[in-house]
């Protein structure tokens, strides 16, 4: 502990740990000190003078965010001089500032409005004309509007250090001093929006979300993002049962103000007019519109003909369907269609990790784990490209911490420019080049994707320090919750054997199953079907829809409540944005085949399957508050041995890169239309 | 890129000055004495240096645009700063920059058809002590006055 320093703002005694800046300590007794450049997290700037307070015995004012505090020392943060003094400054900054709030996407959000309303700066003797310089539209997303900008350099500085991608620089000096990007005229970078988002006025916009609306119009929806495994918590935010923004508008949630293209963008496959409204039967040759009560009728008499029969069925679940769903899924299919033929498509070997994690508890690293811990080993993952805010965790922690980061791949990384070291090898092999440094670290967290599975899994376990926790890194939003959930043939919710292993994927898809039914799957592109019947839940005609007997439209997960489990085994609530009409939750759907069926599974609610899945799924009994108030809970493993039968397995990684997102990354345009996508490739 | 064997040898003495991570130090050393050798900031020396700092082309920007020093455009083969802050402004700066632009014919920032003389008008270059003081290349010359200053330029146009 840093020994504590005691001194006053405002009259109020306070201890703080020394070193802490006045503007935090400050913060700390209830006082905010306005502050446009300094941001908690990155690099020091002092640009704005906001921030300028008086210190007793300092001949001027000093900037309480680059001012660490002192014994006894007297701060006054609100005194006529200090008043004066930020008036002063706001005049400057908007000397030459546009003044268009009425249309300024950031109005009723600026920091720049409320700090005028609140220090009164609403005169201006610049009587000069002012200096128009017309928006720049940087990429897709991210514009431009140079006469805003009040230079606090946020947005070149998320970018550096937060991004690692320093795509903003600032060119010129002075008067004359502009925000400029990469490319000349153009941004070539990871599209993150996350300068836009920390921009404190309506300098850069969203191309997604410009001139559409007035925050107070809106309303918000926190969920989780439905793209990769991280689960970074999005606030949607819809007008008129439209998604027209996404951000993390509160910080909440373990991925603090970070997102992704994905989290903040990809959410217009919503609205794509290739979407699916009404159900499917197919006709002839044909897939024909068709009510849902004809649908579900034909669908529920054909299971219930199969099943009286002891037929095969064979069952597709998804990586993107929310707990409950695949809970329900796997107990229909175990229950009520009497098979184990389940399955999904896998992507990290998290299986071979728990069992190999046994009898050692607590191995398991949370996203902020990433954050704090002293040593962080990646291998053979591309986490720029596949884990965006694991990635980002990373070099947050190098930059706050001084985390010593290796990095095990054949090909270059990003997370090679803040390496310790980089072994350019696969896998187990690479860590042994440096098994004597990682010997050495204490407090470890390994990342490893789909370079090490199997039997490798062990031996990574044993080859590393006790004390080392892991993260066994999977492709989507919810591919953790999928295995957890016992979309396994050989495996029941919480890694219980099943009685009798079934079918995997790569077997069902090849055998003349009676019935295959694909939830939230496509696992037929690029492959005729084989099997009798096939029906399938789905947001689009994907390439397995369109061979299906039956199609149910299907709401995606932004339009669902219930739960995720991201690759670090936390569980988060999603929240329903927008209502749909036309598709339902494949829970919905479910619940109408059980009932159509005559089988009375538990309702198909999603308050009730997660209280089900508390109770019985080992690992899963997680506090309800921390659950409902939407923050992460960390689940359990079993700690002991996973008992796998059969084992005809294929564990791969779709290697989606930041702008790709399976088959439903195809149906965003926003991701579709920067250039950036024909750039940037994951190599194996 | 390459540059001579001398400024070769200059630059990789001066990398190893700044310790591991902050090879950025370098940068701006490293910048003006190219500068020198190939007489403008480049695109070409733009990446260069960013190749061997392992910074962006844009990081590498931001500094030239920052700095006056920099300069993208050759100077003449005199580059003429005259002085005119306050000390050399106090005792007659701003005549001698009067005269400067008359005598050459050259405004701010100018390089003469020829490429013989370019002009700057420069903040204080340090040499208040003998005001007014003009700057030519690496060169001082103190106590200047238009007479003197045309007398400068002759010597100047005679090398
Ligand atoms: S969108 Fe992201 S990567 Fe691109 S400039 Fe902004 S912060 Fe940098
Ligand atoms: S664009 Fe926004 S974030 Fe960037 S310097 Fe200007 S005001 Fe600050
Ligand atoms: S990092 Fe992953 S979870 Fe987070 S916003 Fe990006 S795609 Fe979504
Ligand atoms: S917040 Fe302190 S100077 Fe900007
Ligand atoms: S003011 Fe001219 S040299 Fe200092």
């Amino acid at each position: 502990m840093p020994e504590l320093v005691k001194l006053t703002i405002d009259g109020k005694e306070i201890e703080v740990p020394a070193g802490t800046l006045v503007i935090n300590a400050a913060r700390q007794v209830g006082i905010e000190i306005p502050a446009f450049c300094y941001y908690e997290g990155l690099a020091l700037q002092a640009a704005c003078r906001m921030c300028l307070v008086e210190v007793e015995k300092a001949p001027k004012l000093l900037t309480a965010c680059t001012l660490p505090v002192a014994k006894d020392m007297i701060v006054r943060t609100e005194t006529p001089q200090v008043a004066a003094a930020r008036k002063g400054m706001l005049e400057f900054l908007l000397a030459n500032h546009p003044l268009d709030c009425p249309v300024c996407d950031k109005g009723g959000e600026c920091e720049l409005q409320d700090m005028t309303f609140r220090y009164g700066a609403g005169e201006s003797r610049f009587s000069e004309e002012k200096q128009h310089i017309e928006e720049q539209q940087w990429s897709p997303v991210v514009f431009f509007d140079r006469p805003r900008c009040i230079l606090c350099f946020r947005c070149v500085r998320i970018c550096n250090e937060g991004m690692g991608v320093a795509a903003l620089g600032v060119i010129n000096r002075g008067a004359r001093s502009e925000i400029a990007p990469n490319k000349g005229d153009h941004l070539e970078c990871d599209e993150c929006g996350m300068c836009i988002d920390i921009c404190p006025v309506g300098a850069l916009t969203s191309g997604i979300y410009r001139y559409k609306t007035r925050p107070w119009e809106m309303e918000y929806a926190g969920t989780i993002c439905t793209h990769c495994a991280d689960g970074c918590k999005t606030t949607l935010s819809v007008r008129n049962g439209r998604v027209i923004r996404g951000n993390n508008r509160d910080h909440s949630g373990i991925n603090g103000e970070f997102l992704c293209v994905k989290g903040r963008y990809a959410f217009d496959f919503l609205e794509h007019p290739e979407r699916l409204h009404q159900p499917l039967v197919r006709r002839g040759v044909e897939l024909q519109h068709a009510s849902w009560k004809e649908a579900v009728a034909l669908v529920a008499a054909k299971f219930n003909e199969v099943r009286e029969r002891g037929g095969a069925f064979g069952v597709i679940g998804s990586a993107r369907t929310t707990n409950e769903e695949n809970f329900y899924l796997q107990k229909f299919a175990r229950s009520w269609l009497n098979t184990n033929n389940i399955d999904h498509r896998r992507s990290g070997d998290v299986v071979a990790l728990l069992d190999a994690l046994a009898g050692l508890p607590g191995s398991l690293a949370t996203t902020a784990d990433v954050y704090h811990a002293g040593a962080v080993l990646i291998v053979g993952a591309d986490l720029a490209q596949q884990h965006p805010l694991l990635s980002f965790q990373v070099r947050a922690n190098v930059r706050h911490h001084g985390a010593r980061v290796y990095v095990v791949h054949p090909h270059p990384q990003r997370e090679d420019k803040v390496a310790a070291q980089v072994v350019r090898a696969r896998g187990l092999a690479g860590i042994g080049q440096i098994r004597e440094k990682l010997a050495g670290e204490q407090s470890l967290v390994v990342l490893f994707g789909e370079h090490i599975q199997g039997a490798d899994v062990r031996r990574l376990v044993e080859m590393l320090p006790a004390t080392a926790r892991y993260v066994a890194l999977v492709d989507y939003a919810n591919s953790r919750g999928a295995l957890d959930m016992g979309l396994l043939p050989d495996l029941l919710p919480g890694y219980q054997p099943a009685p009798a292993p079934g079918l995997s994927l790569q077997e069902m898809v090849g055998a003349s199953l009676d019935v295959l039914w694909v939830v939230g799957a496509n696992p037929l592109q690029g492959r005729a079907r084989a099997s009798g019947f096939l029906v399938v839940q789905e947001l689009f005609l994907t390439e397995t829809a369109r061979q299906a007997d039956v199609v149910f439209p299907a709401a995606a997960a932004y339009e669902k409540t219930g739960s995720f489990t991201n690759v670090c085994g936390e569980v988060q609530r999603l929240k329903k944005g927008p209502a749909v009409a036309g598709p339902k939750t494949d829970l919905e759907i479910m619940g109408l085949l059980a009932r159509q069926m005559g089988h009375e599974l538990a309702p198909p609610l999603p308050e009730a399957v997660f209280e089900e899945i508390r109770r019985s799924v080992a690992g899963y009994n997680i506090p309800y508050a921390t659950f409902v108030t939407g923050a992460a809970s960390a689940t359990q493993y079993p700690n002991g041995p996973i008992a796998r039968q059969g084992s005809s397995e294929l564990i791969r990684s779709a290697r989606d890169t930041l702008f790709t997102s399976g088959t439903l990354g195809r149906y965003c345009s926003v991701l579709n239309s920067v250039r950036e996508r024909d750039l940037v490739r994951v190599e194996e | 890129m390459t540059f001579s064997a001398e400024l070769e040898a200059r630059l990789a003495d001066m990398v190893k000055r700044y310790p591991p991570g902050h090879l950025r130090g370098a940068l701006v050393p490293m910048l003006l004495y190219i500068q020198d050798e190939v007489g403008a900031i480049t695109e070409d020396v733009v990446q260069e240096v960013a190749t061997r700092l392992q910074l962006t082309p844009l990081q590498v920007e931001e500094v030239v645009g920052y700095y006056s020093m920099l300069r993208r455009q050759p100077a003449g083969r005199h580059h003429v700063q005259v002085c005119t802050n306050i000390s050399c402004l106090l005792r007659g700066g701003e005549k001698v920059w009067d005269h400067a632009r008359r005598q050459l014919n050259l405004q701010h920032k100018e390089t003469s058809p020829d490429g013989q003389f370019s002009l700057e008008e420069v903040e204080c270059i340090g040499a208040c002590s003998w005001a007014p003081a003009v700057q030519v290349g690496y060169d001082y010359y103190h106590e200047m006055s238009p007479e003197k200053f045309d007398e400068l330029v002759e010597k100047l146009k005679n090398q």
